[in-house]
């Protein structure tokens, strides 16, 4: 008797939950679509127009690319600047953050609630306050990077350092070792990799982002993108568009293969 | 005889915030130099007395003496030094995996450095040389560039006997220190533990689960039952008949 297959239930036989939640995700959507007013019908009308600028596109103007290269090293030079100055101030953050680390729940409170605060700016209002603040120019792209990265890289931290083993925790500490030693001697062996890994990815997210910031002034190749679609020169824009497709890609693929290797 | 004993526990108390009674009435004198084991069945309280003595874990009532001075009020610089002169063996080792076996066995003396000169890794030459000896008494000094995951479980728990010899400890505690063993390497490493109580002199307190080992090793047999004291006996004195009362729940305290 113990051993036997249950009967399904009226609930399991019809699959009912599963029904109910897709009927509920639909009608969300709808009721959306005609609140905004937006009409599945308004995507496809100028399409015509999406046509007329890939073909002006499809005539890169490839004498422009000499003049595309320094910025879009600027640009990456940007993204690792930023990235690496958020790090630097979102490592302690992180410590801090950490349940396993810090057992005095108020305390982490205050820091994940900065942290969290710091992560809802979104990076173009940054941008946007980074450029009145310093003025036009690449250092508000990198002061913008960095904020941005400090507000990521500290939470992808700081739940890194929770899952780490605690046992050689309590050896340090068990050995007489104060605070700091534990952290470096236990912690930071642990989760160096992870962090490694983070920061790639970071920067990853970084050299894309950073290419539209020079829109609102903030340095980098996003200047040179605004200036030729403002001054309609399509077959430029393409150049900068095939330049940073390529930065991407290269650096995408360089990250991926050194986090594999992290593994 | 007249020497004054190393550990004393008075009328040790430990009650668990959720009301589990850790320890009860514990009245217990250790003398320096002597390699006591403690048996009892799994939640009788073993690794909560063992934890007792390197303040890992606070009791709630009574007093805990170490060669005459109440450890119990310890705070910040008193109990990092106590917890230095103090050397604990776990049953998962607590090797950092990721590390190498030389730091591993040197992270054990961070205790004698300041902050600054740990974090830097700038060990003297005397610790340095300390750990290849201290690697080389358990047999490993072969491994010392080796990342400790590339261990064996044997391995690794002959590695953290030597980062506990780098601390010069007085006493060590092992919580079950071969519980994840085989028993050949439960040997070595028992043999180790042997070693260090009988050439250095460092009093030994080992949770043990299996009685021939508490028989082959032990000066001292302790055994403990919901928190309890029930049994404590020099070896000359020990029957094998007196487990069961240790080991069977229904038996009466003797």
């Amino acid at each position: 008797m113990e051993n036997q297959v249950p009967q399904k239930t009226w609930l399991q036989k019809y699959h009912v939950k599963g029904i109910f939640w897709t009927v509920i995700l639909l009608v969300l959507l709808e009721l959306s679509s005609i609140s905004t007013g937006v009409k599945w019908s308004d995507f496809f009308k100028n399409f015509d127009q999406f046509l007329e600028l890939f073909h002006r596109m499809a005539h890169p103007d490839c004498s422009y690319t000499s003049i595309v290269i320094q910025p879009i090293i600027e640009t990456i030079q940007m993204a690792l600047l930023g990235t690496t100055l958020g790090t630097i101030f979102a490592v302690p953050f992180a410590v801090l953050a950490a349940r396993n680390i810090v057992k005095n729940a108020f305390l982490r409170g205050v820091i994940r609630f900065i942290l969290n605060l710091v992560r809802t700016l979104p990076d173009l209002l940054l941008a946007a306050l980074a450029v009145a603040i310093v003025g036009i120019g690449a250092t508000a792209g990198v002061w913008t990077l960095a904020i941005f990265s400090f507000g990521m890289i500290s939470k992808l931290f700081y739940e890194t350092i929770e899952t780490i083993e605690s046992g050689p925790l309590e050896a340090l500490r068990a050995a007489g070792a104060n605070n700091i030693q534990v952290i470096v001697f236990a912690v930071i062996p642990q989760v160096l990799n992870g962090f490694i890994s983070y920061f790639l990815y970071t920067f990853e997210i970084n050299v894309r982002a950073s290419t539209v910031l020079g829109y609102l002034g903030a340095g980098g190749i996003g200047v040179f993108l605004q200036r030729s679609l403002s001054s309609f020169r399509y077959d430029q824009t393409a150049v900068i568009i095939l330049a940073i497709l390529v930065v991407v890609v290269v650096i995408d693929a360089v990250s991926n293969t050194l986090r594999e290797k992290l593994q | 005889m007249e020497t004054k004993p190393l550990i004393q526990f008075k009328n040790v108390q430990k009650i668990y915030p959720n009301g589990t009674v850790g320890l009860k009435d514990i009245n217990l004198d250790i003398e320096e130099g002597q390699f006591v084991v403690v048996v009892g069945l799994s939640g009788a309280g073993k690794s909560t007395l063992l934890r007792t003595i390197n303040r890992m874990h606070d009791i709630t009532d009574g007093d805990i003496l170490l060669e005459g001075k109440s450890i119990i009020h310890y705070k910040g610089k008193a109990l990092r030094n106590l917890r230095r002169s103090v050397g604990m063996i776990f049953q998962g080792f607590n090797l950092v995996k990721r590390s190498s076996v030389e730091r591993n066995v040197l992270s054990g003396r961070v205790g004698y450095y300041p902050t600054w000169k740990s974090v830097l890794g700038l060990f003297t030459k005397e610790d340095k040389a300390k750990a290849v000896e201290a690697l080389q008494r358990v047999n490993m000094a072969s491994k010392i560039y080796s990342r400790a995951d590339e261990l064996s479980g044997g391995q690794q728990q002959r590695v953290a006997i030597a980062r506990t010899f780098m601390q010069n400890p007085k006493i060590i505690l092992a919580d079950e220190p071969v519980a994840s063993l085989d028993p050949l390497t439960t040997e070595a490493v028992m043999d180790d533990l042997k070693q260090l109580n009988r050439d250095f002199g460092m009093t030994v307190l080992v949770n043990l689960h299996s009685v021939p080992l508490a028989l082959k090793y032990a000066d001292r047999i302790i055994g403990l039952r919901a928190g309890q004291l029930v049994y404590d006996k020099m070896i000359a004195d020990v029957k094998e008949t007196d487990f069961d009362s240790i080991y069977d729940e229904n038996g009466k305290v003797k």
